[in-house]
Order: structure tokens, then sequence, then C-alpha cells
């Protein structure tokens, strides 16, 4: 490979989904991510009672991520060949585990009213 | 079509200019320093590609940037476009057929003619190009990336339509054939039997694919459960596996490892579908195997159109004989007819028939032409890259890549080490080289 761009990336995630899957996630995350800066901004501080919620899913989310991944690509945790092999399959779970938390935690905060959060 | 785009460029910022400015700006941001897009030359230059393949459409797209005016035409009667580097996961049933297959059309730039024939002549003195349907094509420049012929005729007993009956597979022969490919070995692994593979003794596409197709048939009946009732025979056309030393040392010890008999020096000759025998001249004369299932690879060779229709193929020297283009392998311009190229499998140089080599090549092709309609000095050089995600099993590959010298030359030098069986390796062949792939035909990696 030559060069390694972000417009090449773009396409190899692309393909990888297939475009309607890629940019239904592609929404999905920034609905998210905007409900989550939306909840952060309105409540003006971070709850712990609902971050403990949050931080209880990660795993789930690691887990999930990591079965995501293999189910497109027919793979198994059998054909981790190397330390480079781990270092993807730990970024994969990584990046699930925080996703996981911030879906969460914006839901709690949708679903729960703030002043439910502030009586607790 | 041409005119129009002409016009545009010599007035006000037309369409396609601010299209471009909005992409342009886009890719500045994201692009490491130094891709900014270089200002189109002028010219009148009349460039004729012969074939839309991976690098006629590649070197097409690039061309269309780079100049303003040239009269671009395209020369390929094939309406389907194949990525070929997805016949092997077709023929490993991890595909469906139509994963290989788009239309020629959509590749192509505007802008530019494609004439849906053949060449059926090429004269490099008079610089003039007959196509199949009788028309006379002038140059200024000529590519000739018409691919190779896959010499299925020298197998004896051999036809296409066998493929997917007794046993027989061919994964090369197109999509359909690699999916036929499948059934027959998924057939096979299920009930076992005697497992025959081997390569072509003349230079191919993708030297690594009938190994990978060993490993995986190898790998299909251990997943199945019955690699004791299979057994498998790879008959190596030389006395190695694999051109490069380095990388040949590795796949012996993979072969020995999934317990793959190798024989040496075989190159088929014959098979007898009915009998499923195939016949192998070997230095002790014709040796004869038995087979249940088999991976067909004939010889591959330059098209007639080169070989027998102009004087583009090398005079002598090991690749005379199958007429492959005479070509300088660092610059990949014609050694006497000075306004001919080749790239891609047809090039007479001794490494480079993947569409990874493509990807190198096109742009050293590309900038011998810029150049010389610029007056200016050309500075790319191709240097035998070529690439091969070896895949050892499902879920693993080894990312070869090597140059002319048989020194390897990893792209992500400690990090992904080429001679390992990594997930990661796989995970580039199955996912991320299609799109690689995709962006290479429309000039943008």
């Amino acid at each position: 490979m030559q060069e390694l761009t972000f417009e090449t990336m773009f396409a190899v995630f692309q393909e990888m989904f297939g475009a309607g899957l890629f940019w239904a996630m592609v929404i999905a995350a920034l609905v998210v991510t905007m409900a989550y800066l939306y909840v952060l901004i309105r409540d003006r501080a971070v709850s712990w009672r609902k971050f403990l919620w949050a931080q209880l899913s990660m795993p789930v989310g690691a887990v999930v991520a990591v079965i995501f991944v293999q189910r497109i690509t027919h793979s198994q945790f059998r054909d981790l060949g190397g330390p480079i092999d781990w270092l993807v399959l730990l970024g994969v779970a990584a990046l699930g585990a925080v996703g996981a938390a911030i879906l969460v935690y914006t839901v709690e905060s949708l679903i729960w009213r703030r002043s439910h959060d502030e009586v607790s | 079509m041409s005119h129009d785009r002409t016009d545009d460029r010599t007035g006000a910022l037309g369409r396609r200019d601010v299209l471009g400015l909005f992409g342009g700006a886009t890719a500045l941001t994201l692009l490491a320093p130094g891709e900014a897009p270089a200002q189109p030359i002028r010219s009148s230059a009349r460039i004729v590609i012969l074939g839309a393949g991976a690098a006629g459409t590649a070197l097409a797209n690039r061309l269309s940037e780079r100049l303003d005016g040239a009269q671009i035409t395209i020369v390929d009667p094939r309406v389907r476009h194949y990525y070929q580097p997805g016949f092997t996961l077709i023929g490993a049933g991890l595909k469906p057929a139509n994963y290989s297959v788009s239309a020629t059309s959509d590749w192509l730039p505007r802008g530019i003619a494609w004439i849906e024939e053949g060449a059926a002549e090429i004269d490099a003195t008079a610089k003039t190009v007959t196509t199949t349907g009788g028309q006379s094509l002038d140059y200024d420049y000529l590519v000739v990336a018409t691919g190779l012929k896959l010499d299925f005729d020298a197998i004896e007993g051999f036809s296409m339509d066998l493929v997917g009956t007794n046993g027989i597979g061919a994964v090369y022969a197109g999509p359909e054939q690699a999916a036929a490919s499948w059934a027959e070995m998924d057939r096979f692994t299920s009930e076992g039997g005697q497992a025959l593979f081997y390569r072509p003794a003349t230079g191919m596409k993708c030297a690594g694919a009938p190994l990978k197709y060993t490993l995986l048939t190898d790998d299909t009946a251990r997943r199945k459960g019955t690699r004791d009732n299979v057994r498998i025979t790879y008959a190596a056309h030389s006395g190695s596996l694999f051109g490069v030393p380095i990388v040949n040392e590795k796949v012996r010890m993979v072969f020995e490892r999934q317990e793959i008999d190798v024989v040496h020096n075989h190159v088929l000759r014959a098979i007898d579908p009915g009998a499923k025998t195939a016949t192998f001249d070997t230095p002790e004369g014709q040796e004869t195997y038995d087979f249940d299932f088999t991976n067909v690879i004939p010889p591959m060779r330059a098209p007639d159109v080169v070989r027998f229709n102009s004087d583009l193929s090398w005079q002598d020297g090991p690749l005379a004989a199958d007429g492959w283009a005479e070509v300088d392998k660092h610059t990949l311009r014609h050694g006497r007819y000075p306004e001919v190229f080749a790239v891609g499998d047809i090039a007479g140089v001794p490494k480079g028939k993947t569409a990874a080599s493509v990807k190198w090549q096109v742009p050293v092709v590309e900038d011998q032409i810029v150049s010389l309609i610029a007056g200016t000095e050309p500075t790319e050089r191709y240097d035998g890259y070529t690439s091969c995600p070896l895949i050892t099993r499902v879920g693993r590959a080894m990312l070869i890549e090597f140059d002319y010298n048989n020194n390897l030359v990893p792209s992500f030098p400690g990090v992904i080490a080429p001679l390992e069986e990594l997930w990661i390796s796989w995970l580039m062949k199955e996912v991320a080289l299609k799109a690689t792939y995709n962006a290479m035909l429309r000039g943008k990696a």
C-alpha cells in the first residue's frame, strides 16, 4: 500500500459494512453523540449515578463490538496470530465499550428526569 | 464530450471545476501535504489505451485528470469489470459470484471515448490500431493494458463446461467458474479423496493464488472434521513453491505443518475428466495422478493481438516465448517504440502481475506520458512492487510484499510482519482490499 489517507479509510469502511449499514451507523453515532452533548449541556454536570450504569454497560459493549467484527469478517478468536492482532481486537473492544457507555448514559439522561437524579 | 470539457476550462469555472474545488478542499484538509492536485496540462495528444481492466481504467482516470484536451480512447469489448482478487474468496464460498462483478462503464471517466471492441492488430510503425470491428485508430501514445490470455486450450481434455463437474474447478476462469469451483470443493471436502493442485510454468497473475486455494481446501476440510479423509498434493512447476526464496521457505514450512504433499518440476499437460486423472510433464517423462478435486490453472500468455498481430513482444530472452510486451522494467516504456507503454499483466517485466502492482505501475506510465507531453523529465520508477495477501486459512493471512530483487518491502514495517500468519492481514484481504482497488480504479489511490 502506497499511502493510507482518510479518503481511502472512508472508502474502506463503506466497503466493509456496505453503504446502507455504514451510513446508518454513521448517523446513529452522530445522533447519540449529539444527544450526549445535549444532556451534558442541559444538566451542566455529569451524574455519577448514571455514570455507574454506563460503566457497567462497557463490558457488554466491548463483547458486542468484537462479535460484530468477527461475524462480518468470518473470523474467530483462534485467528489472532500476533501482538498486532491483539491490539486490533482491544481497539475494537475499547470502541465498543466507550460507545456503549455513551449510549447508556445518554439514554438514561433522556429518560430519567433531571429532578429524579437530584432527589436520589 | 472532450470538446465540451475543454471549453469549460478555458472560460470561468465550469461545473466540474466547482465540484472539484469542493472535493479538493475536503481532500486537502484530510490528506498529507503534497497531495494538492496539479494544474491540468493542455494537450491535443491522441492517447489510445487497449484494455479497460484494472490498469487501463485507472490510467484513463488519472490521465483525464492530468491532461486537458487530450483525446483519450479506451478499447475493450468487455462490459463486465472483474475484481479478480475476489475470485479466491468466491472459490472458498465466502463471497457470492457477483462480489467480483461490476460494469466497465461505472469506472470510466467522462470525456473519453470507449470503443466496445477488441484490438485486432497494432501497427507500431504506422502508429495505428485496428479494432475487431475494422475501425482504424491513429495514436500519438499507445498504452497496452490488454491483460493476459488464460490459455485453457493448451490443457488437453479440458473444456470450460467441465468446471463444476467431475471434481473440476477453475478459480481463475471467472466469477461464475469460481463459484462452481466452490460447489465442487464443498462437495469434495465432505466426501473426501485426493485433491490435486499446481500452477503453470509460464508467467502468471498472482502466483500466490494456487497456494492460497490449496490451503483453503485444507482449512475447509479441517473445519468439517474430514481432513483425515482428504489427501492434498501440490505439484510445483519448478524446484520451489514460490519465486521469492524467503517466502518459498515459509510456504514450505506451512505446507509441511498442514500435511500437504509436495512434488516438484511438474507441469500440467492434460486432464481426463472421465477417469479423473491429470497428466504432468516432468523431467522423468509424463506422470499421471488421480484426483477427486482439482483447480485447473492454464498457461498464461500475452493475448493474440500482442503476441501474433503486433511487433511489440520481446524478440528474445525469457519473456519472448509467451509474447509479453517488451518494456523497460522501471519505466514500462517500450524498448523499440518509444511512444508505446505497457501496464498491468501484459507488461514484459519479471514480476508484478497483481492488482497491487498495477497500483504502483499506473502512476509511472502516467508520469511518463504527461512528462513527454509537457517536455519535462519523468521521475517515477517501478521497482517491481508486488503484493500478495497469502491466505493460510479463513481468518489468517501473510501480507507478502516484494520487489524485483526478491526483497521484502513491507508497507507497515515493525507493525505487520510479512511472514507471520495474522488476523489483521486477513482483515485487509477480506474487507480493505476491494475498497482500495475501487479507489485505484477511480485514480484516487
